[in-house]
């Protein structure tokens, strides 16, 4: 099992973890047409490497964290984020 | 008859302690120490079992937890390993796949008409016509091997444990024990995992100079505080070092599965002696060097009386010396590093009798002894991502580049004398606990929340451990004649050729056609030999051929073990005490226990839409909202409009995910400036908090909004019917006017009741009546519960379950979130057109409800059978007529004593939902009746006077 590092509660087993997928814009909803829409809804690159993904830390401290995910390896790591006390890339 | 030598030095039996089995019904004794077949084979006896398919006679071939022919049957418990599993006093120990004794063994006919039962016999022979498959499973199920399940077998207590141990060593051989203790030397928590019952690996059947350094490495581990987890295996290694283990010798759970969170892996499984391919390998009385020096040594038992023995290692060698000590006659030595080798076992159906060997000579023995080989088990580097290579010069496969947290040291990393073998253990073990160090460090500095880090980050350790070596070996695998590949699947070097013929021929697919390496051996005998024997046939080299990937578990564990004790809590409200005591039916909805009714549903409709009745609403999600900003929040997750909900004022929305589809609904009540209370459904509760979550924290941080989640703080109470007022106006205080001009329908106040302060009660009716929903702070639920019944005792008040809930609600029309809509049910369908606001701004999932309104959307629409007396099930088809085109649903349906009649709704295409549009309905039974579409969903009191009045 993935251990997902919780920028507040540290790594934690990603069954403590809701998994959100790569992060997509949300267009205007006022006026995105339905292919746009769909795309932000349904539509993920998948890259192979590094991706940004979006993860909850459901059963702990409720905190809503990117974290990028390498899709061949599967390591983790925090993105480099201001503010983010692990300093990004570890 | 007895085969039990004098005491041996080393031996793990304890003479002093007698134990009484019985065999097939024989009654027999072995010590305290014996496996079962050390001391089956102590009484004299050597056929252990009967092989899968041709119900050969079977004996000891490795004498240890992979030994292939050895399961038997333990009492009530089947497929009992009976070269691992410790004898007990008063076992009753049987044999497997035998019909009608193990002697005499009618299924034993398959062996003369073996050549039908080649690979794929089963494939092919039973594969069609398909009708033919309830009379083929008869068959195949009395041929099929295991013992006998017990269908009355008590549950046994399994059990798992979660634990972090900075390095978990699998293996306690001379290496595995060294790491351990060095590790923990170090200063690192320490699992030491071995799969058999002691300690020591090889040592256990060295000489004396071993079992001294074995016992000091013990002790050395024991005071270093080294975990040492015996007859436990390391089944799995996943991601980020998540290690399961298997741990059999748990005191009080039949077994018990440690999840355990390793900072780091060492793997020292040591090597599986690989058996040898040749005519006549699976005769009882061939056996491995291993078996050998295991059975003299550990169990005093004398395997045979006149021995031949075909070495090409020091472990064959070793045998040798072995046999001789323990008086054993040697009647010939076959060295393979010569190029000879054994071409032929030929002997009786239960022993062998002679042996013939490449030059040609036949020997007169009763015991052949192979030492061929190494099998490296490299099942958990596999796990780990690593493709291990084959070295042709040691003959044997070698990790090639697993992740810096696992490391291996002992026979997996290299060959070498018991010194080299500990101190290589030491070196990795100081590596493990400096590498696990590091990791410690890295996650105390990556929580914000543990302790202050003790000082800057170690520099990570580079491996400079020196290499052990690599003995040379003869690649030996097959003779010049077939023999067994796979002992437990009863499949040869015939069978493998003759798939690889038929194009079965990459190993993969060999390995599925023949099911060769599918056994209880897992491949750990025969992996290697199937390889090899395919090379063979496709002519090429073992390394070009490539192997099966070792996937887990590496050894069998209980299902009992995965499900482990069960943590499911149940969830029930402060009145649930008095539910139990006043007859209530329990139902379990999603997480709650709740009552489904006191006896008689429909009884307690009438008396709710008669007089007053009241019901326990605990499970309803409440979530208590505060901040500047929570009407926008709810503008945005609602599809109506928030911003100007005055205080105490309660409206009802609906939730839409962004592709359009309902999520949830319910009812949120603003009960001060800054201050609100929403209600969601029950099941919806946690998922409609971590909607509620993602919104604030990723589209819009910068809204100040705080939820507490607060369904179990508060008790709920409904209080619905005509006399609901006049009893609640005996539990309020004065500052809740209950005037029906000062407290409308849909509003909401707060105050005392029954002397409980800060109650929340507002004005709804999913029951269509005059109806009061208060939630108390539910250590006073009981108490309100109590009173209300109490006050109203003059006013006809009874309780009512869940299920006229459900009933008034269907007689109303409501519907439910993930009933009567489903996963593709956008709002639209719901039928509340004059919520979705189109001139807000923004709200979750609008531009897909705007496209669904533009289409051919579904409609929720009330439907009554044209028989009242009928009521379809829930999920019944709604069929066009005369045709089998399914056009829609019934997704709820009761009988109403109000109406007295059935009542339902359900879902239709919107060429049917017109009012008064006849529908056909197929029954569960496949009669079809006729429904009519109602103008209304509500089926009772459509204009709701009743819950206004
Ligand atoms: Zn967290």
């Amino acid at each position: 099992m993935l251990l997902v590092p919780c920028p507040n509660c540290g790594p934690r087993n990603a069954s403590d973890m809701s998994y959100g997928g790569e992060p997509h814009s949300r267009p205007d909803p006022n006026t995105a047409s339905p292919e746009q829409w769909r795309t932000y809804l349904y539509l993920r690159d998948n890259e192979s490497g590094w991706i940004t993904e979006k993860w909850y830390c459901s059963s702990g401290c409720r905190k809503h964290f990117k974290l990028e995910r390498h899709t061949l390896t599967g390591e983790l790591r925090n993105p480099p984020l201001p503010g983010n006390k692990t300093g990004g890339h570890k | 008859m007895t085969t039990r030598l004098p005491a041996q030095p080393n031996e793990v039996i304890d003479r002093s302690k007698p134990l009484a089995f019985t065999w097939n019904g024989k009654k027999m004794r072995g010590f305290e120490g014996d496996t079962i077949t050390s001391a089956i084979l102590a009484n004299g006896e050597h056929i252990i079992s009967r092989s899968m398919k041709y119900h050969r006679p079977r004996g000891v071939l490795t004498a240890d937890f992979w030994d292939p022919n050895t399961s038997v049957q333990v009492g009530d418990e089947p497929n009992v390993r009976a070269s691992h599993r410790a004898l007990v006093a008063g076992m009753a120990v049987s044999a497997q796949n035998v019909w009608p004794s193990l002697k005499y063994d009618a299924k034993a006919a398959n062996g003369l008409v073996g050549r039908f039962l080649t690979a794929g016999f089963y494939y092919k022979t039973f594969m069609k016509p398909a009708k033919m498959w309830p009379a083929y499973e008869r068959v195949l199920a009395r041929f099929a091997p295991g013992g006998k399940v017990d269908l009355d077998t008590p549950h046994g207590y399994h059990d798992k444990r979660y634990a972090h141990p900075d390095v978990v060593v699998a293996g306690g051989g001379p290496s595995g024990l060294a790491a351990a203790v060095e590790a923990a030397r170090a200063g690192a928590s320490v699992m030491l995992v071995e799969h058999e019952h002691d300690l020591g690996g090889h040592l256990r059947w060295g000489s004396n100079d071993d079992a001294d350094a074995l016992a000091g490495l013990v002790a050395e581990a024991e005071s270093a505080g080294v975990e040492i987890l015996t007859n436990s295996t390391v089944t799995g290694r996943y991601e980020d070092n998540w290690l399961a283990i298997a741990q059999r010798n748990h005191p009080i759970a039949v077994e018990r599965l440690i999840k355990a969170r390793a900072k780091v892996l060492v793997v020292a499984p040591g090597l599986i002696e690989r058996p040898y391919v040749f005519a006549g390998n699976d005769l009882p009385g061939v056996m491995t060097s291993g078996a050998v020096r295991r059975l003299i040594a550990m169990y005093a038992i004398r395997p045979g009386n006149r021995a031949v023995v075909l070495t090409a290692n020091e472990s064959g060698d070793a045998a040798i010396d072995e046999l001789e000590r323990a008086g054993i006659e040697i009647v010939k030595v076959i060295d393979a590093r010569t190029g000879a080798t054994v071409t032929k076992a030929s002997g009786s159906k239960s022993r062998v009798k002679a042996v013939t060997c490449s030059d040609g000579s036949i020997v007169d023995a009763d015991l052949l002894v192979t030492a061929t080989g190494w099998t490296a088990p490299t099942s958990l580097l596999n796990m780990s991502g690593d493709r291990p290579v084959y070295d042709p010069a040691s003959a044997r496969f070698f990790a090639d580049s697993p992740p810096d947290n696992v490391l291996t040291t002992g026979g997996i990393a290299g060959d070498g004398n018991r010194d080299e073998l500990i101190s290589h253990g030491r070196s990795t073990g100081r590596l493990a606990a400096a590498r696990a160090g590091v990791a410690r460090h890295r996650i105390q500095a990556a929580t914000t929340r543990a302790t202050a880090v003790d000082g800057p980050e170690p520099a990570y350790p580079d491996d400079t451990r020196s290499p052990l070596g690599r003995d040379p070996h003869p690649e030996l695998f097959r003779s010049t004649s077939h023999g067994m590949v796979d002992f437990s699947e009863d499949i040869s070097s015939k069978d493998l050729f003759g798939a690889a013929a038929e194009g079965f021929d990459s190993v993969e697919l060999l390995k599925r056609f023949t099911t060769a390496t599918m056994g209880p051996s897992q491949g750990k005998l025969e992996t290697v030999n199937t390889v090899a024997v395919l090379a063979e046939a496709r002519g090429e080299t073992l390394a070009e051929v490539g192997t099966t990937v070792w996937r887990p578990p590496y050894a069998p564990i209980a299902l009992g073990a995965l499900a482990g004790r069960v943590f499911e809590p149940v969830r029930v409200s402060s009145i649930q005490p008095w539910h139990e005591a006043n007859g209530s039916t329990p139902i379990l909805a999603g997480q709650w226990v709740r009552p489904e009714h006191y006896g008689a549903p429909q009884q307690e409709v009438r008396n709710t839409r008669a007089n007053v009745g009241i019901t326990d609403v605990t499970p309803l999600g409440k979530l208590d909202l505060q901040g500047p900003d929570v009407a926008k929040l709810l503008s945005q997750l609602y599809t109506n409009k928030w911003m100007q909900l005055a205080i105490g004022s309660v409206r009802y929305g609906i939730m839409c995910a962004e592709d359009g589809v309902v999520l949830d609904d319910g009812v949120t009540g603003r009960l001060g400036d800054e201050h609100y209370l929403m209600t969601t459904t029950s099941s919806g509760a946690g998922g409609v908090w971590n909607w509620i979550e993602n919104w604030l924290q990723t589209e819009h941080p910068e809204w100040q909004v705080h939820v507490t989640p607060v369904t179990t703080g508060l008790t709920s109470i409904n209080v619905a019917g005509p006399n609901s007022r006049e009893l609640m106006s005996r539990l309020v205080g004065d500052d809740i006017d209950l005037d029906p001009d000062a407290f409308k329908y849909m509003q909401v106040r707060t105050g005392t009741i029954a002397g409980v302060a800060d109650c929340v009660v507002w004005r709804i009716g999913f029951t269509g009546e005059l109806s009061f929903e208060i939630h108390v702070p539910s250590g006073h639920g009981l108490h309100v519960w109590e009173t209300l019944l109490g006050q109203g005792e003059s006013l006809g008040v009874a309780p009512f379950g869940l299920e006229a809930q459900r009933i008034m609600r269907l007689e109303k029309g409501h519907f439910i979130v993930g009933q009567d809509t489903d996963g593709l049910s956008k709002a639209p369908t719901t039928g509340m057109i004059g919520l979705l606001k189109f001139d807000k701004d923004d709200w979750a999932g609008k531009p897909e409800v705007a496209w669904a309104l533009e289409g051919d959307y579904p409609r929720i629409v009330a439907i009554q059978p044209t028989d009242p007396s009928i009521v379809p099930d829930e999920a019944c088809q709604i069929l066009r007529e005369g045709t089998k085109d399914i056009v829609g649903r019934i997704t709820s349906s009761r009988f109403s004593p109000t109406l007295d009649r059935a009542v339902c709704l359900g879902q239709v295409t919107p060429e049917f939902a017109g009012p008064d549009t006849t529908l056909t309905v197929q029954l569960v039974n496949g009669e079809q009746i006729t429904a009519r579409v109602m103008q209304h969903h509500a089926h009772f009191d459509p204009e709701g006077e009743r819950l206004r009045g």
